[in-house]
C-alpha cells in the first residue's frame, strides 16, 4: 500500500505550478507598486523643483519674494535641531537600553517598562509637539527656540532609538560577555569594553536612521509655533529658528497666493531628501565599516 | 596478562595516593544544594577538590556536571532565578556568601568554555584583557604576560607572528587554546573547564589533552567531560553525577577499574548516558 497516488500527483502539479506562477506575479507588483510611487514622486519633485536649486538658494536668506528666497536659515535650523537630538537621544537612549537590557531584573516591572516604550513609538508625533508645548515651550518658558524644538524631537525619537540600541545589545552573543565575567571583569567593564562595541553597529544604525525621522518631522514643530517668515538665521539654543519641512510646509501652504512657491518647496524636498541620503549611507557605511565577525 | 594490567593500575595508585597526602583541598563542597526556579539540579553535593590536580566530572546529560563547576565560579547565578543552599568553601571562606566578592573569585577561578570565546579583538588584545581589566596598563609587562600566558597554553609559536590578526582567524582549536591562554593570563588557581574539546576535532582535543597534563603541575583543574576515555587518560580524580548527585567520587583508576556503584559502572561501560 503506497501512500502517494502518482495520479492524483500527476493531476494536481498542474495547478500548482500555475499558482506558483501566479503569486509570483502578484509579489512582482507589490514590490513594483512602491517603487513606481517613488519614481513619480521624484520625478514630479525634481522637474519641479531643480530649475529653482541653485547656490544662491541654498545660502540665501528667507524672503517673500520668489527670486530672492533662500533657505540657509532652514538649513541651519535643522542643523541646530540635530546638534540638540543627537547626544539627547544618543545618551539617554543607549542608557536606558543598557539598564534595561544589562541591569534591571527580569521581571513584570522591566517588562511594563519595555511594552510602554514600544508603545510610545507608535504614539503620533503630534502628540510629541503638545507635549513638548506645554513642557519645554510653556512650563520651562523656552519659548519656540532652537532647544526646545531639539527636545521635543528627542523625545518623539527616543523610543525608536531605544529599542533599536536593545536590540543590538540582545543580538551579542552571551558566550562573548560570559567569558568577561569569567575572568573577573565587573558589569561596567564588560558593557564598554564588549558589549557596546560589539553593538555599536547596530546602534548607530538605528540611530541614524531615527534621527532621519526626526529630521523630517513637522507636526511636532507646527504645534509649538515656529514662525512663518524668519530672515535671521538662528545663532544658538535659545534662537527662534525654522526647519526645511517647516519651510517646505509654509510654502506649499502659501502656492494659492504665489505660484512660485510650489517650486521654491520642490527645491527644498531635494536638499531634504538629498540631506536624508547623505544620513542613511553614512547609517550604512558604519555598519559595514565595524561589524565584528565572531 | 590481567593480573599484569591490575598490578600496574595498582602502582599508579599508590604512586597518586602517596601525592595526594601532601595535598590541600582548593575547595571544599559541603551539602550543596542548587534549583533553577522550581527545579532541584544538585542535591546534596558533598567534594572536596585538591590542589594542583586534575578533576574530572562525568555523567549524563542534564546530570549537573555543568552546573555544579559553574556554581564554583558562580557563573551560575547569570542564569536568573537560581538558589542555592550548603557552603562551598574556597581556601576556608565561603564563595557563596553574599560578601564574597564574584569579580574577586572569578579572578582566582578561571573558566574555559565549552565552545572556543574569543572576543572578537585581535589575539594580543584577547590576551591582555584581563590583565587590563585588572588595572595593568604598561605596555612592557602586558607584552610580557602576552607571551607568558600564550607559551603556556603552547601556542606562542603559531601565532607569535600574527598577534594583531583577529582571533578569529584561528581554527578552533587554536581558538580554545587562545582561551586557555587568555585564562592564564589572569594568573588563577583554579581552571575550571566545562567541555573545552567537545567542539573540537580529534587532533585538537589531543593537544588540549596535553596541554591540561602540563597545566596540572601549575594548577588545579577541574574539567566537565562526555568524553570517558578523556577522563580516565587525563585526570586524578573522577565524580560522577546522575541527576543532581554525586553517585561515586575517587581515585579515576578506581572509578574505571572498579567502581562502587553498579550505576558508575552501568555508565561507563555504556549501558546508558
Amino acid at each position: 500500500m503506497r501512500y502517494v497516488d502518482e495520479a492524483v500527483v500527476e493531476k494536481r502539479m498542474k495547478s500548482r505550478v500555475r499558482n506558483n506562477s501566479i503569486l509570483k506575479f502578484i509579489f512582482l507588483l507589490s514590490t513594483l507598486f512602491g517603487l513606481i510611487v517613488l519614481a513619480v514622486l521624484l520625478v514630479r519633485v525634481f522637474s519641479q523643483g531643480i530649475a529653482w536649486l541653485d547656490w544662491d538658494f541654498i545660502t540665501g536668506r528667507l524672503s517673500t519674494d520668489p527670486a530672492r528666497a533662500g533657505i540657509m536659515g532652514a538649513i541651519l535650523g535643522t542643523s541646530w535641531l540635530m546638534l540638540v537630538v543627537i547626544p539627547v537621544t544618543l545618551f539617554i537612549g543607549v542608557g536606558t537600553a543598557i539598564y534595561l537590557e544589562l541591569y534591571a531584573k527580569p521581571g513584570r516591572f522591566q517588562n511594563f517598562i519595555a511594552t510602554n516604550i514600544s508603545n510610545l513609538a507608535g504614539v503620533p508625533s503630534i502628540v510629541y509637539g503638545l507635549l513638548g508645548l506645554t513642557i519645554f515651550v510653556r512650563a520651562l518658558d523656552f519659548g519656540n527656540v532652537v532647544l526646545a524644538g531639539g527636545l521635543t524631537l528627542s523625545l518623539l525619537v527616543l523610543p525608536i532609538v531605544i529599542v533599536a540600541a536593545q536590540e543590538s545589545i540582545r543580538a551579542v552573543p552571551n558566550f562573548l560577555s560570559e567569558a568577561s565575567y569569567g575572568m573577573g571583569a565587573t558589569k561596567w567593564q564588560t558593557v564598554k569594553k564588549i558589549i557596546l562595541p560589539a553593538a555599536l553597529p547596530g546602534i548607530l544604525t538605528g540611530s541614524i536612521l531615527a534621527l532621519s525621522r526626526a529630521i523630517g518631522e513637522t507636526a511636532p514643530l507646527t504645534v509649538i509655533g515656529i514662525p512663518a517668515l524668519l530672515i535671521p538665521f538662528p545663532g544658538g539654543l535659545f534662537d527662534t529658528f525654522t526647519a526645511l519641512p517647516m519651510q517646505i510646509y509654509y510654502w506649499t501652504l502659501d502656492a494659492s497666493l504665489v505660484a512660485e512657491y510650489a517650486y521654491l518647496a520642490a527645491a527644498t524636498i531635494i536638499v531634504l531628501l538629498v540631506l536624508l541620503f547623505l544620513l542613511n549611507s553614512v547609517a550604512i557605511f558604519i555598519r559595514n565599516k565595524f561589524q565584528q565577525r565572531y | 596478562m590481567s593480573q599484569k594490567i591490575t598490578v600496574k593500575l595498582n602502582d599508579q595508585v599508590v604512586k597518586k595516593t602517596g601525592r595526594q597526602e601532601k595535598k590541600r583541598a582548593v575547595f571544599e563542597t559541603n551539602q550543596l544544594n542548587l534549583w533553577y526556579s522550581d527545579t532541584h539540579a544538585l542535591k546534596d553535593i558533598n567534594l572536596s577538590i585538591k590542589e594542583k590536580e586534575v578533576t574530572a566530572v562525568i555523567g549524563p546529560s542534564g546530570c549537573g556536571k555543568s552546573t555544579y563547576i559553574k556554581t564554583l565560579n558562580r557563573m551560575v547565578e547569570l542564569v536568573p532565578g537560581v538558589r542555592t543552599t550548603g557552603e562551598i568553601k574556597y581556601k576556608n571562606r565561603n564563595i557563596l556568601d553574599r560578601n564574597f566578592r564574584v569579580e574577586d573569585l572569578r579572578t582566582q577561578v578561571g573558566m574555559v568554555f565549552q565552545k572556543p570565546n574569543p572576543f572578537p579583538k585581535s589575539i594580543y588584545e584577547n590576551i591582555a584583557y584581563g590583565p587590563k581589566i585588572h588595572g595593568i596598563k604598561n605596555k612592557k609587562i602586558l607584552d610580557e604576560i602576552v607571551e607568558k600566558s600564550l607559551r603556556g597554553a603552547y601556542i606562542w609559536d603559531e601565532v607569535k607572528d600574527r598577534l594583531n590578526e583577529n582571533a578569529y582567524g584561528l581554527s578552533g582549536g587554536q581558538q580554545q587554546r587562545l582561551c586557555i591562554a587568555r585564562c592564564l593570563a589572569v594568573e588563577p588557581d583554579v581552571i575550571l573547564m566545562d567541555e573545552p574539546t567537545s567542539a573540537l576535532d580529534p587532533k585538537s582535543t589531543l593537544r588540549i589533552e596535553e596541554l591540561v597534563q602540563e597545566l596540572r603541575e601549575d594548577y588545579s583543574i577541574v574539567i566537565v567531560t562526555h568524553n570517558m576515555q578523556q577522563a580516565a587518560r587525563i585526570s586524578d580524580k573522577t565524580a560522577f553525577f546522575l541527576n543532581g548527585e554525586v553517585i561515586e567520587f575517587d581515585e579515576t583508576d578506581k572509578i574505571f577499574t572498579n567502581p562502587k556503584d553498579s550505576r558508575t559502572e552501568d555508565y561507563i561501560s555504556g549501558r546508558f548516558g
